[in-house]
Order: C-alpha cells, then structure tokens, then sequence
C-alpha cells in the first residue's frame, strides 16, 4: 500500500508541474499573444472583406466548378423545376452564338438567377457567373460562400459606381465565361419593370461580345419580393436574338436597345410572336415599366399580362 | 489612401516594437511615458503607367529640349546609370534603371546613334558582376552591348580613361570618365531612394576619380553636412554642386533622369510584409509568419540566412520620373523623395535607438562587416534627419546588431586591414584621415584589385568611417546591443547584451529618465526635427 501512495505522489507531482494549457495562454506574450493597442492610436478598422470586397476567385477553381456543377444539376435543376415548372422559348435563336455572352433579363424575384441560369444552354450553363448584390448577397460570410458556390456570383455594387466590380466582370468575360445580369438593378417591387441601368450595355461595348435579352415571367408570383416561402407556380423563360453593340454607341443607347428588346419578349410571352412583332413594326411594344395611374389600376394591369398561351389543367371534365 | 508616417508615444499599452537585427529580429519594450516611436509612412501610389510617365519625362524634360531632339547620327552618347548600392534591397525585376535606358536607346536608335555606351558609375565602389549589372539593365541591353565592350563599369583609377576638366573656385579638382566629359550627351539615369542621391552629385562623384572624391569625400566635409541628406544644408552636396558647374563649363551636356520609389520594402503580402506593419495591428497571421520567420531564422547557420535575406527583392512602386536639366530636375525629385519618407518630429531626445537591417549600400550580396554596422548606423541612419539631429548633442545612440568579426575577402579586403590596423590604433576620424588615407589610397594592391577584382577601393572602409564622423563629433556613447563584444570595441562602442541594459548604460551619461526616441527604420523614413 505504501508503495502505491507514494506513486499516486508522485504522480501528484508530476501533474502539478505540467502547465495548463490556460495558463499558458493567459502567461503568453507578444507576439504569443495578440498585440494590446496603444491609448493614443486609434484602431485601424479591419480590412473589408464582404460586401464588394468579397474575393470569388476560389469559386471559379476546379474544386468549386466541380462542386457547382453537381449543385446546379443535382439540385438547383430540380429544385427550379418543381418550383417554377420554366417553359424555355427562344432557345433556337441562340444556336449561332459562338464564345461568352451577356445574358440579361428583367428581374422579379430570387428565383431569376438559378432559373435563368439552369435555362441556359451549353456550354454557358457552367461557363457562367453572375453579378448580384454586393448589399444583399455578400453582406455575411454564409451567403457570400453560398452565392459564389451556387450561382459562381461576383460583387455589384447597386449604390455607387466602382471600377473594381466593372473590371472583375470585364476580365472574367476576356476569359471567356458568360455573365447573368438584371440591368434594372433590383428586383420589380410591383411587378413592373424599372428602367434598365447601362452597365450590362457597357460591359457588352468594353468586351465586344453579345447581349441576349432574356425575358423571366412569372417568378414574381412564385417568391415575390418582400416574401420569404415560395409558392410553385408556372415561368416562361424567353430568349432573345443576341444584340450587337453598333460601331460606336454608346452604352446608354445600348442599354435603351436591350429595354426594347426585353419588352417585345415580354409582348411575345404574353401574346403572340406574330402580333408582337407587328407591335413593334410600328413602335408600339408595351413597355416593362409600369403606367402612371393610381395603384390598383397598375395592379390591374399586370394582372392582365398573364400569359393566355399557357395549357391550363381542368380540375373537372367538360360535359357539356 | 496611404497613412504618411507618425510619432507615437509609448504607453503602457503600446505593445513590445520590432527592431531590426542584422539578418533577425527583436522585440524592445520600450520604457512607457518617456519614450516615442518614429513610424515611416505607408508605400505612396506608384505610377500606373511607368512606361507611359518614362516617355512623357523624355519627351517633355524640364528645362531643356527632348530628348529626341539631342540625338542625331554620328554623335557620341553615353548612358550612365546608377550602380549595385542602388536601391535597397534591390528591386524585383524589372530594373527601373532597365525600362528608362530601354526607351532612351529606342530613341537613340530611331536618331540612327551607332556610339553608344554605357556605364555603371560606381565610384570607388566595387564592380558590378555580369548577372548585377543583367539585372539593372535588362538582358536585351546587356546582350546588346556588354559584347562589344560598350557596357562596363566605371574605373576611377585607370588614368588613360579619365579627363580633368579644371578646378572650383575652392581648390577642388574635377576629373571624370573620359568617355561621359567628351560624349556629345551624357544621359544618367538615377534611382533616388533618399534625398541624398542624385543632382550633381550623380556624375561628380559617380564618373569621378579619386583626385576629385577626395574633395568633398572627407571628415571636415561630413562633419559640416548637417545633414547629408539635406542637400541644402550639405557641404557634401555643396561641394558636388560646385563640381557640377565645373562639369556644365567644360562643355560637358548632362540629360539628367531622376526616379523615385515607394515605401514598398517587404510587400503586401508573404512572411516579410510583417515587418512593414506597425506591432498593433499585426494580425494572427502576421504573429504566426514572425514566430515562424524568427524561429527558423534562429535554426539556420549565418550564410544561409545571408543568402536568404540578399535574395530578397523589393516590390516597390515607381513614383516618379523625371528628365532634363540636373537642378530643375533634382529639385522635383526631392519634394517626391520627402513626400514619402518626411516625418515631423517635435525637439531632439537624450537616447536614440534604431534597429539595423542586414544590408547597406555597400553590403549587396556581400557581408555587413562592423566598419559597414558603423557607416549604416552612425553615418546613413543617424543623418536621415533636416533641422536638427534626432539626438540631441552629448546623447546617447543605442543600436541592434550583431556585429560579427566578419568581412568579405574579395569584396572589402581593404576594410580587413583598416580593421585590423587602423582602429586598433584609434578611431577619431581626423587622425585616421591624416595617418593612413593616403597610404591606403595609393596602395598598388587595393587599385589592383579595385580595378580587377571586384573590390572596393582602398580608401573606401575610411570614408564609411567618416560618413560617421558627423555623428561621432554629436554623440556622448554609442552602445550596440547583441553585438560581437570584441568587433564593438574595436570600433570603440560599448557592448550591451539587452536592451535594458543599454539603457541604464546610457543613463550613466545622460542622466536618468531620458527620454528615448525609437527610430523605425526600414521601410525608409527621414525626421523633419524642429
């Protein structure tokens, strides 16, 4: 027994004299242990690293185009399928489109992007990013992860005008990858359009490479803007002819150019490709933006835009 | 937006402050409430477009007529450029020195100039290796013209290739490179790194011969340039200026380039970005890259750690270019050079303490040997001051470095013996200058092997000594920390294991509680004392 005292002591012993790790870190000092501040120095604030100074390079690396390319058909195809059942038109007139382009459509809600983007044909489908808002998409550290993995996204700053978001879209574009952009700049907060911005215009002229317009109806009724759940309806995705910026124009008329274009896409939608196109013969395309009359009135109206091509399933048999 | 360069004062919290030491690290905690910090400023904007700024200064030189214009077929045209002790570190490839000589010979060319040469002026330094001068001038210019033997190095001792062109008004003969006095246009093409270089001083000292250095390369000169760094308050520069105008009234048409670069010494990034950033704002990563760095530092023997640190090289940015006529350019040149590395500074201190790196300008690829600790401490940092020096007089300046017994056999050998010899006989800088420079200067071996080899002139070891000659005169003590005891002594400092006991040492001269001023330096910065 005595022998086992004594080695339970010294046992004892040797434990006492080994160092808690808390200890240690409480006793560390600099550089073991973060620097103190001086009283008069005021405290560098940290560099930004969200927002539209979020760094996406990882998300065009092989790891995370391979991880994208598995989420975007093993589960954003799928997803988008159950939710907005697209029908896709206008894939056709894509069939001579040779390297990247500008695909830009109107924007309803957050379903455009991965229906759009699951809409796209080969090769762009997974030779795509997108431009969404450095505000909402990459203000945290998850959603910023999620959008550059899912939707391969880069930072667009909504409120200013900043080289850094224009040039990081210019040069993944001269490397070839196609981009998905909403040039009104926000989703529709009625269901109207809002007046396209220039910078997909102005992209198009810097890279010298196509705009297709592409016109989204129906996501505003599945997840509109300011609701959190879905509600599985039926999407019409129309792709238009690509647009060639002419020998010196200029963005803005460009940008004009590709409102027009995605407006007579949203006449095909809802009428016809025929009477669209005498509509527009004769300059008289409805436009995406809302009229000026009172508020029921432009709720009125969009509710009369619903497609009339669409099948409708009858819940009962006609007898008569 | 960069942060210019500050005084901090030291408190309780201000965390322990890095200090260069030779090729490693230390960190002093400073006495708090006594003691300031003098932080360079943060790496200025470099030029977007360097070529661009290149043409434009060609095309558009200050007070005089483009560049263009002064070449025409048949005429002699010399490239001068600045040698292997510009700039420090030395920076990543492109050379700037490459990409100006680059535009000037493309304008040279369309002119039709077939003589053409160039010329590393180095002084009395030592020459420039084949892959050194590869690396300031490119390799198009090198293959173009090294063959031929029109690219070479300056010799200050060769009297068949040197020209007298009279005396200043002083008594101070001026004698340059042959081919630079009798070329039709004598281009130099300077890197500015500080406010010392450039201006007359480029072709007065660099194409000059010992004849002429001897002039302004003396103790009675160093000890009224107050301080070389100042040229308006420099005899050193005075006496280039003087020299220059000489150089003007011989005929001789100096297109002058001056280039400035940013504070951009270690990085943004990699391990020794660390050692650019101020101790408060080290992040986790910053920490574990020093403890990395130091501790694998503290395992590798001495010449690794040297090849390591000469491998280094900067990624500065180019923040100037200027071309024309050497004052109106210089003038400019200055104001670019304070604007990155002034820092106001409020009265002198009784202390001052400074970190020293591995290199100086003499130790490129080469060792830091203690008559160069002496010239980088006493001589470059101790003068990186306008106004007043940072010490008051009678203080006490205490500086980390090793030290070592140790000096390069090919590149310093005369530094060997004025080690051996000289200071061991003394050290006061008028006795060594009246005793031993001409017996050193004149000595057959050194100008062979100057001439050679690629050794430094004779004389040199004795004008890094009186580069400290100012600072010498200045001080009270000068004590080194974590020196080799017996190489301190031999230069006739005091040796102190830590910090703390060169503190207390010093306050045995200045009293206690003096105050103590850090000078933090590199990257580089100047004190604008008043």
């Amino acid at each position: 027994m005595k022998g086992l005292e004594k080695l339970e002591a010294v046992y004892r012993d040797a434990y006492a004299k080994v160092p808690r790790p808390r200890d240690v870190v409480s006793r560390a000092s600099f550089p073991y242990a973060p620097p103190t501040v001086p009283l008069t120095v005021e405290p560098r604030r940290p560099e930004p690293t969200l927002g539209a100074h979020y760094d996406t390079d990882w998300a065009r690396r092989m790891p995370a185009r391979y991880g994208r390319f598995l989420l975007t058909e093993g589960v954003l195809r799928p997803v988008v399928a159950g939710l907005a059942q697209p029908e896709r038109r206008g894939l056709d007139r894509l069939a001579d489109l040779d390297g990247p382009a500008i695909f830009a459509a109107n924007h309803h809600s957050h379903l455009d992007a991965g229906l759009l983007i699951t809409s796209l044909p080969e090769p762009h489908r997974h030779q795509v990013f997108a431009g969404a808002a450095a505000d909402y998409f990459f203000d945290s550290r998850l959603k910023a992860t999620a959008s550059a993995l899912v939707l391969n996204a880069i930072p667009i700053e909504r409120t200013k005008v900043t080289r850094r978001s224009a040039e990081q879209a210019a040069e993944l574009i001269d490397r070839g990858w196609s981009m998905v952009i909403f040039p009104e700049g926000g989703r529709s907060p009625d269901g109207w359009g809002q007046p396209f911005r220039g910078g997909a215009a102005y992209l198009a002229i810097r890279c010298g490479v196509p705009i297709v317009p592409v016109h989204l109806a129906g996501t505003g009724r599945i997840l509109p803007k300011g609701k959190n759940r879905p509600r599985p309806g039926r999407t019409v995705v129309t792709f238009g002819r690509p647009i060639h910026a002419a020998e010196g124009e200029r963005s803005q008329a460009l940008a004009d150019r590709l409102e027009l274009a995605v407006a007579a896409l949203a006449d095909e939608a809802t009428t016809d490709w025929y009477s669209a196109r005498r509509r527009a013969a004769a300059g008289e395309t409805p436009s995406l933006s809302a009229p000026t009359e009172g508020a029921w009135r432009k709720a009125w109206a969009i509710s009369a835009q619903r497609s009339k091509r669409r099948p409708t399933t009858k819940s009962w048999p006609d007898l008569s | 937006m960069p942060r210019p360069g500050f005084v901090l004062d030291v408190d309780k919290s201000t965390p322990p402050i890095l200090f260069h030491h030779g090729e490693g690290f230390r960190l002093e905690k400073l006495p708090a409430g006594r003691s300031r910090v003098i932080y360079p400023g943060e790496p200025l904007a470099a030029l977007d477009d360097v070529e661009a700024e290149i043409h434009h200064a060609l095309h558009h030189p200050l007070d005089m007529e483009p560049l263009p214009a002064l070449l025409k077929p048949g005429m002699r045209l010399t490239i001068a450029f600045d040698d292997i002790s510009l700039p420090l570190p030395p920076m990543k490839r492109p050379d700037i020195r490459q990409r100006v000589i680059e535009q000037v010979l493309d304008l040279a060319a369309a002119a039709g100039v077939d003589d053409v040469h160039l010329i590393a002026a180095l002084a009395l330094h030592r020459r420039m290796t084949e892959a050194e001068l590869r690396e300031a001038v490119g390799d198009r210019v090198y293959d173009a013209f090294a063959p031929s033997g029109a690219l070479y190095n300056h010799d200050a001792e060769d009297p068949d290739n040197l020209a007298f062109l009279g005396t200043t008004k002083h008594g101070e003969e001026v004698e340059i490179n042959k081919r630079a006095a009798e070329s039709d246009l004598l281009v130099y093409v300077n890197i500015n790194i500080v406010s010392m270089d450039g201006g007359h001083k480029s072709t007065a000292t660099g194409l000059a011969s010992y004849r002429s250095i001897r002039h302004h390369h003396n103790v009675h000169t160093m000890v009224h340039s107050r301080s070389f760094m100042d040229r308006h308050n420099s005899e050193l520069h005075h006496s280039n200026w003087r020299m220059g105008a000489v150089i003007r009234d011989a005929g001789v048409k100096v297109f002058q380039i001056e280039t400035t670069i940013n504070n951009d010494t270690f990085g943004q990034d990699g391990p020794m970005s660390v050692l650019a950033k101020r101790e408060w704002e080290w992040t986790t990563r910053d920490r574990v890259s020093f403890i990395g760095m130091q501790q694998g530092l503290k395992r590798l023997s001495s010449p690794t750690r040297r090849r390591i640190f000469q491998n280094h090289r900067a990624p500065y940015g180019v923040t100037s270019v200027t071309a024309g006529a050497i004052e109106s350019v210089h003038e400019r040149t200055l104001q670019h050079c304070f604007d990155q590395h002034l820092v106001e500074v409020e009265g002198q201190t009784d202390i001052l303490t400074m970190g020293l790196p591995y290199i100086c300008p003499y130790n490129v690829n080469s060792v830091m040997n203690p008559i160069l600790v002496m010239c980088l401490g006493l001589g470059y940092f101790f003068n990186m001051y306008r106004g007043k020096p940072l010490v008051r007089e009678g203080g006490v300046l205490i500086m980390t470095h090793p030290t070592p017994w140790e000096f390069h056999p090919v590149h310093h050998p005369s530094y060997i013996d004025f080690f051996e010899q000289v200071l061991a006989d003394t050290t006061d800088p008028k006795e060594i200058e009246q005793r031993w420079e001409k017996q050193f200067a004149e000595d057959e071996w050194y100008r062979h092997l100057y001439r050679t080899s690629y050794a430094y002139h004779g004389v040199h070891p004795f004008y890094m000594w009186y580069w400290g000659s100012h600072a010498l005169d200045h001080l009270g003590r000068v004590i080194v920390v974590g020196g080799d005891v017996r190489a301190v002594k031999r230069l006739g400092f005091k040796a102190a294991s830590t910090l703390q006991d060169a503190l207390e040492m010093a306050e045995d001269v200045v009293g206690p509680g003096a105050s103590i001023t850090h000078y933090k330096n590199p990257p580089l910065v100047m004190a604008d004392v008043k």
